[in-house]
C-alpha cells in the first residue's frame, strides 16, 4: 500500500491517494469502503458489480469473522486468499474484525486475551494470534488490528482498560509480524478526551501504515465528536491514512473529513437498502439541497421509501439524472412491487443504486475540496437540508 | 413429414420482423399459416392470426430443433424457460438473465393478478415494460395456482371457485376472466384456463376434467382479445389414460391454436406413465406448432421429452434447489451444504463456463448458501446457466445432425455405471435413439427396478 497526502485544505478535508497492489488504478480520497458479507456486497453479485462507479467502488472492507461459520483459514489460504476466493483481483480489501451490521463489539465479553463480538452465529472471542493467523491466510491489502471497543456509558475505569488493552493487542499483533498487508493501528478511548489523546499517542509510536479509528456510533454525545476527532487527528501524523468506523449519514461523513478522516465505511447504504429506502438527495455542487423536489410522503428528503403506496404505479427512475443501473433500467413503481412481494430483486436493485449515489456524494465533496470550498459546501449541505425539513413541519 | 417454413421464411424477413411486429404479424402470419393449413388438406372454416412464426430447422426421428418467433423475441427451440413468477427470477436482473441466456420467462397470472394487479400492469402498458423485459414472456392460466395452493378450490362448469386470499371471501375465475388477465398483462403466449386434475387420481373425475377443458378452451378462444400480438395455447388433459389424451389432442388441434400444451404431467405420477403421455401427445399434436410440457423441468426428462418431440419447458426446480444448496451439473446434483464442501477447492462444474464456476470454489459457496442471500444468487445463476445451456446443446445437436451422440454423452455423464433407468431406455426407443453404449451390458432394467424398489416402499411406509 501507498498513500500520499496530495493536498490538505484550511478549509477543512484533505485529498489523498491510495495505491494498493491489487488496484489498477489509485483511488482518490476521501474514499467509501464498500461493506461486505463475506467478501461480497450484500445483494450486488460480482458481475454487477462493474457496472458502478470505476476506480471508487473498488475499495471493500471484509470482516474475517464473517468466515469462522464454515470456511476455516487454510482453505482460503489454499485457495490463494481474499482476493482469489472472491475472484476480485483488481479490488482493494481491507479487514476490520466489527463489520456495524452484524458483528458487533460486546464489550462485556472481552477479556485480556481479546475482544468478544456478536455475530449471527454465536458470540465470538478471538485473541491477536489467532486473528492475525486468519489474517496471514487471507492476505488482505489492509488490517486494523483489534480493539476493545466499549459504548459511551461505561466507567472511566473500564474505558481506560479499553485503551490499554487495544494498545497492548496492538503490540502483540505487530510482534507476530505476518507477511500479509499493511497494517492500521486501531484507536480507541469512547467519548473520553483525555483517553483518545492518550491512546493516538500509544498508536502514533508504533510502526504501522494507517490508523483505524473505532469507538464511534456507540452511544457517544453528537456535540463531543468534533473535539473527541480533533483530538485524535491532531496527534496522528499527517501522512499517514486514516479509516473510521460507525459514522455513515451524510452529515457524519462531512464531519469526519471536515476533521481529516480519509476512509469511510458503507453500512449506511445498507441499513438504507435492507429498510426499502433509496438515497435521492442533491448531489449539487455547492452543497444545495434547496432545489430537490421533495416528494409527498416522507419528512426526511435525503431519501424515499420505495415502499410506499404512491410509488406503486409510479413508472419513472428513482432519480432521473442518475446513471446506475437501476436507474437507467428499472422504476419506482417496478421496485416497489419487487418489496411489496419480498423478491430478493428489489435489495439488489437499490443496493446498487444507493451505492452508487454514495460513491457520487464523495466525488462532488472531493471537488468541493480541491476547490476550496468545502467548509462551505458543508455548511450549504446541512443548512438547506435543515431548511428543507423545518419548511415541512411548518406546513404539517 | 417435414412441414418447416424456412423456405418460405428466409432468416432476413424474421429479423425484420424481431424488434416491434406487431403490425407484421397480423399481415404475415395468417397467409402464411393457412398455406400450410391447406397444404395439410384440412377444410379450415376460419383463418385465426398468430403471432408467432414456428420453423423446424433440423430433426433427428421425433427431435426437432426450431426457430419460435415471437413478438417480443426470436427464440430457438428445444427451450428451458425459467420460472419468474412475480415479474422477476430470485435476485437476477435482466441483464444477468440476457447474458446466460434465457430467452422466455414464465409469469404466474395467479400471483401477479393479486400483486401488482393485471389493472396496473395493463396501465403501464403489461408486463414487459414494467419489468423492462426485451425478450419473450409466457404467462399460465392462474387455474393451476388455485388448485395447487389453496385448499378450497372448486372447480364447476362456470370456472375455478376459491377463496380469496386477501379476505377469504370466494371468488371465481372463470376462462373469459383469465383470459382477460392475461390479455392485460400482455405476454407473448398466454395459456388457456385448464381443469387440473392429479395423475394420481382415476376415474370419471379425469374424463370431466378433460372434456371441461375442450369447452372451456373455445370460451377462452372467443374471450381472446389480442390475437395479434398475444398467442393462445392449449392444454392437453386426459390424466394417464391414452384414450382421453387423443379425444383432447384431437379437439385440441381441430381448434387450431397457435401451439399446444401437453398439461397434468409431473405431479406425481411414475416415470413410465409420464413418458408415455408425453410420447402420446407429441404424436397427436401437429408438426408445424411448438409444443409445451408444462411443469417439467429435471435435466434427464428434458432430454427425454425433446427427443420424443417436445420444444418447451418451464420449471422452479432450477431456482428452488438453488435456495436449498444443490447446484445442478452433468453428473446430477451436487449438494453444496455438504460437510466434505467445506474444504473442496474446486468450482461447483469444472467444465462449465459460467459467471460463478469461472469464479469461485465449492468451498466459498458452501460458507454462503442458505444463510447468505449472495449464496442462491450465485447458485440460481449457475442453475439456470446450466439448464438454458441443455436448451442450447439440444437445439445445435440436433441442428448438427449430432443428437444421438448428444443423448448418449449426457446419459453416460449422469449414469457413468451405466444404470440408465429402464423407463428412459424405453422412451428412448421409441424415440428411435440408439442409448445402447452408454447402458450397462447387462440389462440395466433390472438395476434401476431393484434401485427404485427401496424407495417406493419406504414413501409407502
Amino acid at each position: 500500500m501507498k498513500f500520499v497526502v496530495k493536498k490538505a485544505y484550511c478549509s477543512g478535508g484533505r485529498i489523498g491517494a491510495l495505491e494498493l497492489g491489487s488496484c489498477p488504478k489509485p483511488i482518490e480520497t476521501p474514499a467509501l469502503l464498500l461493506s461486505t458479507r463475506k467478501g461480497l456486497p450484500h445483494f450486488i453479485a460480482p458481475d454487477l458489480l462493474t457496472s458502478l462507479p470505476f476506480p471508487d467502488s473498488h475499495l471493500l472492507q471484509i470482516s474475517p469473522l464473517h468466515f469462522l461459520e464454515g470456511l476455516a483459514s487454510t482453505t482460503i489460504s489454499k485457495i490463494g486468499g481474499l482476493h482469489q476466493m472472491l475472484s476480485l483481483h483488481q479490488y482493494g480489501i481491507a479487514a476490520v474484525a466489527r463489520d456495524s451490521i452484524q458483528c458487533l463489539p460486546e464489550s462485556k465479553g472481552a477479556t485480556k486475551l481479546g475482544p468478544s463480538f456478536e455475530t449471527p452465529c454465536g458470540r465470538l472471542s478471538i485473541n491477536s494470534k489467532d486473528y492475525v493467523e486468519m489474517i496471514s491466510c487471507m492476505r488482505p491489502n489492509i488490517w486494523a488490528t483489534l480493539a476493545d471497543e466499549v459504548p459511551a456509558w461505561v466507567s472511566e475505569k473500564r474505558n481506560k482498560t479499553s485503551v490499554d488493552r487495544t494498545v497492548r493487542w496492538l503490540d502483540d499483533c505487530l510482534a507476530l509480524n505476518p507477511a500479509a498487508g499493511s497494517v492500521f493501528g486501531a484507536v480507541v478511548g469512547g467519548p473520553n478526551f483525555d483517553e483518545r489523546m492518550r491512546c493516538a499517542m500509544e498508536v502514533a509510536k508504533r510502526n504501522v501504515s494507517g490508523y483505524w479509528i473505532g469507538g464511534f456510533g456507540l452511544g457517544e454525545r453528537i456535540e463531543e465528536r468534533p473535539a473527541l476527532l480533533s483530538a485524535i487527528i491532531d496527534v496522528l501524523p499527517d501522512e499517514k491514512p486514516r479509516m473510521i468506523s460507525g459514522l455513515g449519514l451524510p452529515e457524519e461523513i462531512l464531519e469526519g473529513i471536515d476533521a481529516g478522516i480519509d476512509l469511510f465505511d458503507s453500512t449506511y447504504v445498507y441499513c438504507l437498502t435492507l429498510g426499502g429506502f433509496a438515497l435521492t438527495f442533491s448531489l449539487d455542487n455547492g452543497g444545495n439541497q434547496y432545489d430537490f423536489q421533495r416528494c409527498q410522503v416522507e419528512r426526511d428528503l435525503t431519501k424515499i421509501n420505495l415502499r410506499a403506496k404512491v410509488y406503486s404505479k409510479d413508472m419513472s427512475p428513482i432519480l432521473g439524472n442518475c446513471t446506475c443501473y437501476t436507474c437507467r433500467n428499472h422504476t419506482k413503481a417496478y421496485i416497489n412491487h419487487l418489496f411489496n412481494v419480498h423478491e430478493m430483486l428489489a435489495q439488489t436493485l437499490l443496493e446498487i443504486h444507493n451505492t452508487h449515489h454514495y460513491l457520487m456524494f464523495f466525488r462532488v465533496i472531493r471537488e468541493a475540496i480541491k476547490d476550496g470550498r468545502f467548509k462551505k459546501f458543508r455548511m450549504t449541505f446541512i443548512e438547506s437540508r435543515r431548511v428543507h425539513q423545518e419548511t415541512k413541519a411548518d406546513c404539517a | 413429414m417435414f412441414r418447416g417454413m424456412s423456405l418460405q421464411a428466409p432468416i432476413t424477413w424474421c429479423l425484420c420482423f424481431k424488434p416491434k411486429p406487431k403490425t407484421n404479424t397480423t399481415n404475415m402470419l395468417p397467409p402464411l399459416h393457412s398455406r400450410t393449413r391447406s397444404r395439410q388438406g384440412y377444410t379450415t372454416t376460419r383463418t385465426k392470426a398468430m403471432a408467432l412464426v414456428f420453423e423446424v430447422l433440423g430433426r433427428f426421428n421425433r427431435a426437432r430443433a426450431a426457430r419460435l418467433t415471437l413478438p417480443h423475441h426470436v427464440c430457438q427451440t428445444p427451450l428451458f424457460m425459467p420460472v419468474g413468477t412475480q415479474g422477476t427470477i430470485k435476485g437476477l436482473t435482466n441483464s444477468q438473465l440476457e447474458d446466460i441466456g434465457c430467452q422466455i420467462i414464465l409469469g404466474n397470472t395467479y400471483h401477479l393478478a393479486l400483486r401488482p394487479t393485471s389493472e396496473l400492469l395493463d396501465e403501464v402498458g403489461g408486463l414487459h415494460n414494467f419489468m423492462n423485459w426485451q425478450r419473450g414472456l409466457l404467462t399460465d392460466s392462474g387455474g393451476f395456482q388455485m388448485v395447487s395452493l389453496l385448499h378450497l378450490a372448486d372447480i364447476t362448469e362456470k370456472g375455478v371457485t376459491f377463496q380469496s386470499p386477501v379476505d377469504g371471501k370466494p371468488m371465481l375465475l372463470t376462462p373469459e376472466e383469465s383470459i382477460q388477465i392475461q390479455n392485460r398483462i400482455g405476454a407473448d403466449i398466454i395459456m388457456a384456463l385448464d381443469d387440473v386434475v392429479k395423475t394420481t387420481i382415476t376415474g370419471p373425475r379425469v374424463e370431466e376434467a378433460m372434456y371441461r377443458t375442450l369447452r372451456w378452451i373455445d370460451r377462452c378462444i372467443a374471450a381472446h382479445k389480442r390475437p395479434h400480438d398475444q398467442n393462445l395455447f392449449g392444454i392437453v388433459q386426459g390424466g394417464l389414460d391414452p384414450i382421453l389424451r387423443d379425444i383432447c389432442a384431437k379437439g385440441l388441434v381441430e381448434r387450431n391454436l397457435p401451439g399446444y400444451a401437453i398439461g397434468g404431467l409431473s405431479g406425481g405420477e411414475d416415470k413410465n406413465s409420464f413418458w408415455r403421455v408425453v410420447a402420446q401427445c407429441t404424436a397427436a399434436l401437429p408438426e408445424d406448432k411448438p409444443r409445451y410440457v408444462m411443469g417439467v423441468g429435471y435435466p434427464l426428462d428434458i432430454v427425454v421429452c425433446s427427443a420424443l418431440g417436445a420444444d418447451m419447458y418451464d420449471c422452479v426446480y432450477p431456482t428452488r434447489t438453488a435456495r436449498f444448496g444443490t447446484a445442478l451439473i452433468p453428473e446430477g446434483v451436487l449438494k453444496l451444504k455438504h460437510k466434505a464442501m467445506a474444504e473442496d477447492t474446486r468450482p461447483i462444474d469444472p467444465t462449465c463456463p459460467c459467471m460463478v464456476c469461472k469464479n469461485y470454489t465449492r468451498a466459498y459457496i458452501h460458507c454462503l448458501v442458505t444463510k447468505d442471500a449472495m449464496g442462491s444468487q450465485l447458485l440460481s445463476y449457475h442453475n439456470l446457466y446450466y439448464m438454458l445451456q441443455l436448451s442450447r446443446n439440444l437445439h445445435f445437436s440436433i441442428v448438427e445432425g449430432r443428437f444421438p451422440e448428444f443423448v448418449c454423452d449426457f446419459l453416460h455423464k449422469m449414469f457413468p455405471k451405466g444404470d440408465v433407468p429402464e423407463w428412459v431406455c424405453n422412451a428412448m426407443e421409441v424415440a428411435g435413439i440408439d442409448i445402447s453404449s452408454c447402458c450397462a451390458p447387462f440389462s440395466s432394467c433390472e438395476e434401476s427396478v431393484s434401485k427404485s424398489m427401496p424407495e417406493e416402499v419406504i414413501l409407502a411406509g
